[in-house]
């Protein structure tokens, strides 16, 4: 038997969240992040991030095997009831290997291991109805939108893609295509990339939750604190004249047409033989790497330009008051210069990534979209190597659409079976 | 009471003389009644057994001793194994069968089978007794009494066939259909359905002209049905390829009000994988031409028979048609291709076992189930054989398992979720396919027919001596570990300079062969090419089963949890009326069943568990 979990408590904030451990290794996982706890127990205990942050400080509960709601062994974690801190308990409890509890599995092997009498089983129904009525109403929510498109897009692409395999398959002496390798490919490249982009949009939503990012970077004495104090409008940041003035990343919350978003500065990137200072660097470096947007500004006497993987770069020529002719690329902490553009800009750029992040906000959702976008992945790299099985191929889109399940509905065999029927003329 | 047998097998098609025979060698003291004796082996459709799916039926059907693939061999006119160039999981053995060989094959197994009785007769009743069936009346009167019967009627029930608008009641060409017997099972009112079939016209090969035809040869290295058969029986022959051309289509397109399917005489529902020529005009407007494939009936038989061009047209234009077709100009039609619809018995009345729940003591099998082919009868033969013999001595119904073997995934297609259309095997069919090989079967099922004493000691034998020349071979490569520059010299597809590991894992890395090991460790040359093999196709799918495994094991939790067949489910709160009805009319026998009926819920299932609690609680109390 697996060990699973799930939030047990309603979701949003609350005073409280309770997130339920259910299964033989409870004990063991809850004590790998800083819930010690014996057989039956309780106490007050730090969560803490897989770095060893903190995560929250949470009240820990212990239920013994056979003295608890699912007759195995159970921790229950209190914590602070915000999203986030839920989010980042139920992140940990994944590394470490469990499962998230289908709905109703806390229920069922409550069952199962006969905890529940007589009468509560039968008290069970109202429940279940009551569990039922969320989950179709969160089902319709979720695919009343864009995803819900998307995902009958996926669906009858992957059917297809399955379908093409499978009459290569069980239809070998018939007149069926030979070469359906091309369309596979094709088909699943774009649904690959949409699914790719779908699971990254669980990083936006949670942004819209948690605040997106926003790093000034620059050589020191590039004006970065300048302009963060600009933002924020008060004096966050110590600024002066002597390059390397901030040796940590400095933040400053606020709203920006509604987003929330945390303004970074980083320490000047030079090359530095203060061992502080190079940390800051090394800190300040990490972090705007992670954010979503980088305001590069350049004082002119640079040619070098870091590259990054991942959210938006914008370029700035800054100290605009110092200069003689302004441009639109131009920028002044000092006097307020093309802030707004600037805020435009990410405002646009940041609302451009939430319309396409869809609502697969759960991270149920973003881990099927994962397994599944890596099961195409290996199903595109596969369809490239010469001689390897089409049943191994198959077996992991069959594994892709398993995944997705839960977003395209169930496809079955019988739906491989009608699209064959219906593309081909089988029967020689 | 003392029965006369212990099971009553009706009717000597091919899930008849498979069931009769399971039965018998499970030691049941059996009785087979057949409308003609010399009808018992009839290959009465297409002169072929096997193929993808199929093929890996009649593997399992010989891995738990049963006849078809020991006869298909030795009538088998040209082998070949389908999808050589793909993985071994999809690979499924398939050959042309001499009508008259196997006929010939299946009786002369019938006749050396202790056990097992032949009687040439036709049941008119069936006879019960406390609602459960106790025996078979005879046209004649007198009643044979068994405590198991096993119904394989075939097309018999409300059978007729279809010329053109001329419909005649029929099983198969040339049968009358059983119509006291039909009337005698419509009084149990089970849920019935219509299907309906094609065939093609039978030709003359003396008339076709074969010279500017593709051919299709056999396999050169056949690969046979037996896992106790090493080559062919008889001479290997070959195949004509012809095709269908506009001028077929014009002919069809002109007369379709005149077929019997168009003009509107059937309401049955035809396969879509095997339509008849006028579907494939009309369906598949865009294309101009049909492969058929002209497949030999026997080696000493001149008939054809046109496999791609079944039909209910009236015989002129079958003549027309099949003359326009190249190679067919003169060719002469021995019998005309006709559609035969007929009833079918909802086999989710059916359990497991293959035993109607509303008459215990009675079981089904064959296409009576609404299923097509021979191989799909046969193994329902089996099954209901093994639980019929297994019932009446006393011991546990033989079950098979979705993971374990393509019999299992049938029984429970069936059984659970019912059938639209004929119902076909198809390797996409099965979930655990990497797992479901014919080139397994014996692994994954011979020892379990031991355990239900339906392997007799010969086969036995062979069998153990191959598990263990397997083990062998498995523990050698697992012993012994190589460097990984030795690994690359050898052949192997990993860099020189990677981590040392065992032979056996070395043998999971796509493209390796025992062949390339044993320049390692020259004590591998020991190992024989067909366990060489085997542990390489094992090897090659070691990862996808593990994963697959964990998939398996989730669902034989809930397989271990039965629902009592009296189950109520209108007295269960909170439960739709809709999937009430579906779960009244599957009667899932386990909770892993009832989950995977279409628009079960989680919360759903977890109703009908805590009903089955709820009950067993009740049970225990009083």
């Amino acid at each position: 038997m697996d060990t699973i979990f799930a939030l047990a408590s309603a979701a949003g904030k609350a005073g409280v969240s309770i997130i339920r451990v259910s299964g033989p290794d409870a004990l063991t996982s809850c004590a790998k992040f800083g819930a010690a706890l014996e057989v039956h127990d309780r106490k007050l205990v730090k969560l803490t991030t897989a770095e060893g942050g903190l995560i929250d400080q949470a009240f820990a509960i212990s239920f013994a095997p056979g003295r608890s709601f699912t007759g195995e062994q159970v921790v229950e974690l209190q914590t602070h009831g915000s999203p986030a801190i839920v989010s980042a308990v139920l992140k940990r409890l994944e590394e470490l290997g469990l499962r998230q509890a289908e709905a109703g599995e806390f229920t069922r092997r409550a069952m199962d291991n006969g905890v529940l009498d007589l009468a509560q089983v039968e008290g069970l129904a109202d429940l279940i109805d009551a569990e039922t009525e969320s989950q179709r109403r969160q089902a319709v929510r979720v695919f009343s939108g864009a995803l819900g498109a998307l995902a009958d897009g996926w669906r009858a692409k992957l059917l297809r893609a399955a379908a093409l395999l499978e009459a290569t398959i069980d239809f070998v002496d018939e007149d069926v295509p030979i070469d359906v390798y091309p369309e596979v490919r094709d088909l699943i490249s774009v649904v690959t990339g949409e699914v790719r982009h779908e699971a990254a949009g669980v990083r936006m939503r949670e942004r819209v939750r948690d605040g997106f990012e926003v790093a000034l970077v620059g050589p020191p004495n590039s004006g970065k604190s300048t302009l963060l104090n600009r933002l924020a409008g008060r004096e966050a940041a110590i600024t002066s004249d002597i390059a390397g003035t901030t040796r940590d990343v400095i933040e400053v919350k606020m709203d920006l047409d509604g987003l929330p978003v945390t303004i970074l500065d980083t320490a000047g990137l030079r090359d530095s033989s203060d061992v502080l200072e190079e940390m800051g660097i090394a800190r300040g470096k990490a972090r705007a790497a992670a954010a979503d947007v980088r305001v590069h500004l350049l004082d002119g006497s640079e040619n070098r330009v870091e590259k990054f993987d991942f959210g938006l770069d914008i370029y700035l020529k800054s100290k605009a008051d110092l200069e003689i002719s302004l441009s639109e690329s131009s920028i002044s902490g000092a006097t307020g210069y093309g802030l707004d553009r600037l805020l435009d800009q990410i405002s646009v750029h940041l609302r451009s990534q939430l319309a396409g992040a869809g609502t697969a906000t759960r991270r149920r959702h973003q881990k099927a979209l994962e397994i599944a976008a890596i099961a195409l992945e290996t199903v595109s790299r596969n369809l490239k190597l010469d001689g390897m099985p089409v049943d191994l191929l198959a077996e992991d889109l069959r594994t892709a659409i398993r995944a997705l399940d839960s977003l395209i509905g169930r496809v079955d065999v019988e739906n491989v079976l009608g699209e064959i029927f219906s593309s081909f003329c089988i029967g020689k | 009471m003392k029965h006369a047998f212990d099971v009553i097998v009706i009717g000597g098609g091919h899930a008849g003389c498979e069931a009769a025979h399971a039965a018998a060698r499970s030691g049941a003291r059996t009785l087979l009644i057949t409308l003609r004796l010399s009808d018992l082996g009839v290959m009465s459709c297409n002169p072929a057994i096997g193929g993808l799916g199929k093929g890996h039926l009649v593997r399992e059907i010989d891995a738990l001793d049963g006849i078809m693939g020991r006869a298909a061999d030795q009538a088998g006119i040209q082998f070949r194994l389908l999808n050589r160039k793909k993985g071994p999981a999809v690979q499924g053995p398939r050959t042309q069968a001499d009508r008259a060989l196997y006929k010939e094959a299946v009786q002369k197994l019938t006749a050396e089978r202790s056990n097992l009785d032949v009687l040439e007769g036709e049941v008119v009743n069936l006879s019960t007794a406390s609602k459960r069936v106790n025996g078979v009346v005879l046209k004649d009167g007198t009643t044979v009494s068994s405590p198991t019967v096993i119904l394989t009627s075939g097309t018999f029930l409300r059978g007729v066939i279809h010329i053109g608008d001329v419909a005649t009641a029929g099983g198969r060409m040339g049968d009358a259909p059983s119509i006291a017997l039909a009337e005698r099972l419509s009084e149990l009112d089970l849920p019935l359905g219509r299907l309906k079939t094609g065939t093609p016209p039978r030709l003359d090969g003396r008339t076709i002209n074969w010279t500017d035809l593709e051919r299709q040869d056999a396999d050169v290295d056949p690969v046979l049905f037996s896992f106790m058969h090493r080559a062919p029986f008889v001479k290997q022959v070959s195949c004509g390829i012809t095709y269908t051309n506009p001028q077929t289509h014009e002919i069809i397109e002109k007369n379709l009000r005149k077929s019997a399917m168009y003009g509107g005489h059937i309401d049955g529902v035809g396969p879509r994988y095997c339509p008849s020529i006028e579907d494939k005009v009309v369906r598949f407007a865009d294309k101009d031409s049909h492969q058929i494939f002209l497949e030999p009936e026997g080696l000493n038989d001149h008939t054809i028979y046109p496999n791609g061009i079944s039909t209910s047209l009236p015989i002129d234009v079958q003549e027309a048609y099949v003359h326009s077709i190249v190679g067919l100009e003169n060719a002469k039609i021995l019998q005309p291709g006709y559609a035969i619809e007929y009833d079918y018995i909802d086999p989710r009345s059916l359990s497991a076992q293959l035993e109607l729940k509303r008459l215990p003591g009675l079981y089904l099998a064959g296409q009576i189930n609404g299923t097509t082919g021979y191989e799909e009868a046969a193994a329902q033969g089996l099954v209901a054989g093994l639980n019929a013999a297994a019932s009446a001595n006393g011991r546990e119904p033989v079950l098979f398992d979705r993971s374990t073997s393509y019999i299992g995934v049938m029984v429970d297609d069936l059984t659970v979720r019912g059938v639209t259309e004929p119902y076909r095997m198809f390797t996409s069919r099965a979930e655990f396919r990497l797992s479901l090989r014919a080139d397994n079967a014996d692994q994954r099922l011979t020892e379990f027919g031991r355990t239900h004493h339906c392997v007799e000691d010969t086969r036995w034998s062979l069998f153990c001596d191959k598990k263990n020349a397997l083990e062998q071979g498995r523990s050698m490569l697992s012993k012994i570990v190589a460097s990984a520059r030795d690994l690359h010299a050898a052949g192997v597809k990993v860099s020189s300079d990677g981590p040392k590991r065992t032979l056996a894992d070395a043998l999971t890395i796509a493209g390796t062969t025992v062949a390339d090991l044993s320049k390692i460790s020259p004590q591998l040359i020991e190992i024989k090419r067909e366990i060489a093999q085997q542990l390489e196709r094992d090897a090659l799918y070691s990862h996808y089963v593990e994963r697959q495994m964990r998939d398996i094991e989730g669902m034989r939790r809930d397989s271990d949890k039965l629902i009592p067949i009296d189950m109520s489910y209108d007295g269960i709160p909170g439960l739709s009326n809709e999937l009430k009805a579906k779960l009244k009319t599957a009667l899932p026998d386990n909770l892993a069943q009832a989950g995977r009926i279409d628009g079960i819920t989680p919360a759903a299932l977890m109703l009908v568990a805590a009903e089955v609690k709820k009950r067993q609680k009740l049970v225990r109390a009083s």
